[in-house]
């Protein structure tokens, strides 16, 4: 049986704060964005602020009207990774199976060591509190899925065991919407078929649930009885990047394709600069839309053959777009990502109707611009289209810090 | 407050780092006596976090932070 631990920094970047102010650490704290580019949303919060119901990704302005008194300090994100390393450090003491899930939580596989689950949990949390100065909150499982759940069940500054004995009172009494992905859309299906708890959606026969969410069935199914054997990744492994991606909430609403088309340029040259810095093309292009009501949804698209060029994938990503967005509401943020990612030498399948000598053009005048842009920034060759609203297009995602979230498989 | 100090420190031929002197703002230059203890610690008066070094300076016992390349003093006043 495995044993494997999921450490969650608890309000992490609230915490990192609250660390080194020490003035603001009795009071409600929350981490915000910048209000005036429209990034006022809270990112973090600390026990606190936690009281007063405050949320992670609501408006600045929603939170202080639950408190008012409530202190909102800058992100230091090159701090968070600072710390996101120095937890990494602990870890690595214990095991060097260590599979990072964005920069605050991570699993460990801690099979075969001479301590049991428990005690090392203890030992990382004593020591991230005296040697870090902030909380962690570890749950210890035979499986990834529960260990996380573990680490959820009791915080801060907490251990939580889920045994193969105990899993059934612990587990399959919390709601549904708790294991990993199931979001809101998956829960509403759910309830709507009677599941309201993780024992109700394990007990729920296999042929129904594939019926309803076809593969996804087989995971749900999987999560929810323990089954999970997917492993944590080494060390070395997590830093193979699996998908690219860039988004961001716009200055001002969107309200036109021409809007959606000169952000997605951004956005699109940024993703394809780090995706030739990798030396890597593209075998996916995904978009992701938010309108202003906040109702976000995401599309992909598989490319037939992969790529690198920018105009490929900029081209990509608007037709995802035009093809799945009406214009009822005007839009706040959008994403744009790839994945499917191969080693740019991979041999490639030529096809009769594909213009090669055009695609190697572009491929060279793509490399031309990296050049340019590595030497005098991100602003020093920009397509016309962008000058038509210059304060729209004035961001630069790939020098400015951004922290790209990772998914599960 | 948190305050960054200049300290004087050596590199042993195992790569540890010593730290030798305190320097003051004022040029006043304290040295330190011992090193009884290193460690990994958070600072939480004076907020931060890296290699504490416990010294003895003058019969006093001090903690000396390295954090990444700067050096910080726990300052009692502020606790």
């Amino acid at each position: 049986m495995r044993t494997i631990l999921h450490s969650d920094c608890n309000g992490f970047y609230a915490s990192v704060e609250c660390l080194y102010n020490p003035d603001i650490r009795d009071k409600p704290v929350a981490v915000g964005g910048d209000a005036e580019k429209r990034h006022g949303i809270i990112l973090a919060k600390n026990e606190i602020a936690k009281a007063y119901h405050i949320k992670t990704g609501e408006a600045i302005w929603q939170a202080r009207q639950k408190c008012p008194h409530l202190v909102v300090v800058r992100p230091h994100f090159e701090r968070y990774m600072r710390f996101s390393r120095l937890c990494r450090r602990i870890y690595s003491d214990y095991t060097d199976r260590i599979e990072n899930f964005g920069l605050d939580e991570a699993w460990l596989d801690v099979s075969g060591n001479d301590a049991d689950g428990e005690s090392i949990a203890q030992e990382i949390r004593e020591r991230v509190k005296a040697e870090l100065g902030i909380t962690v909150s570890i749950g210890v499982s035979f499986n990834k899925i529960f260990a996380k759940l573990g680490s959820d069940y009791k915080k801060p500054d907490a251990v939580t065991v889920i045994s193969k004995e105990n899993y059934r009172d612990i587990v399959w009494s919390l709601p549904v919407e708790d294991l990993l992905y199931v979001g809101r859309s998956t829960k509403k299906k759910l309830n709507r078929l009677g599941v309201n708890t993780i024992g109700e959606l394990a007990a729920f026969p296999l042929p129904a649930l594939r019926s309803n969410f076809g593969k996804w069935g087989d995971i749900l199914h999987t999560f929810s009885n323990g089954y999970d054997a997917s492993p944590v990744m080494y060390a070395d492994e997590s830093s193979a990047i699996k998908s690219i991606g860039n988004s961001t909430t716009a200055i001002r609403d969107l309200e036109s394709d021409e809007d959606v088309k000169m952000i997605f340029m951004v956005l699109c040259d940024s993703v394809c600069r780090r995706l030739r810095e990798q030396g890597a093309k593209a075998g996916l292009v995904a978009i992701y839309v938010r309108d202003k009501e906040l109702l976000s949804f995401t599309r992909q698209h598989k490319l037939s053959s992969p790529t690198d060029i920018t105009e490929e994938i900029l081209d990509t990503a608007m037709e995802l777009f035009r093809a799945n967005y009406g214009w009822e509401k005007a839009i706040r943020s959008v994403g744009v990502s790839v994945g499917e990612l191969l080693p740019a030498g991979s041999p490639v399948q030529l096809t009769l109707l594909c213009d090669e000598h055009r695609r190697e053009r572009q491929e060279r005048l793509d490399r031309s611009l990296d050049m340019l842009k590595h030497r005098f920034g991100s602003f020093c060759v920009r397509q016309a289209t962008l000058m038509k609203d210059p304060a729209l297009s004035a961001f630069s995602p790939k020098e400015e810090h951004v922290i790209h979230p990772v998914g599960y498989f | 407050m948190k305050q960054y100090i200049s300290v004087t420190a050596t590199f042993d031929a195992d790569g540890n780092i010593v730290p030798l002197f305190i320097n003051w703002d004022d040029g006043r230059r304290f040295p330190i006596d011992r090193v009884t203890d290193i460690r990994y610690a958070a600072s939480l008066k004076a907020g931060g976090a890296g290699i504490r070094y416990t010294c003895r300076i003058q019969s006093h016992e001090k903690y000396l932070f390295l954090e990444e390349n700067r050096w910080f003093i726990e300052n009692e006043k502020a606790g």
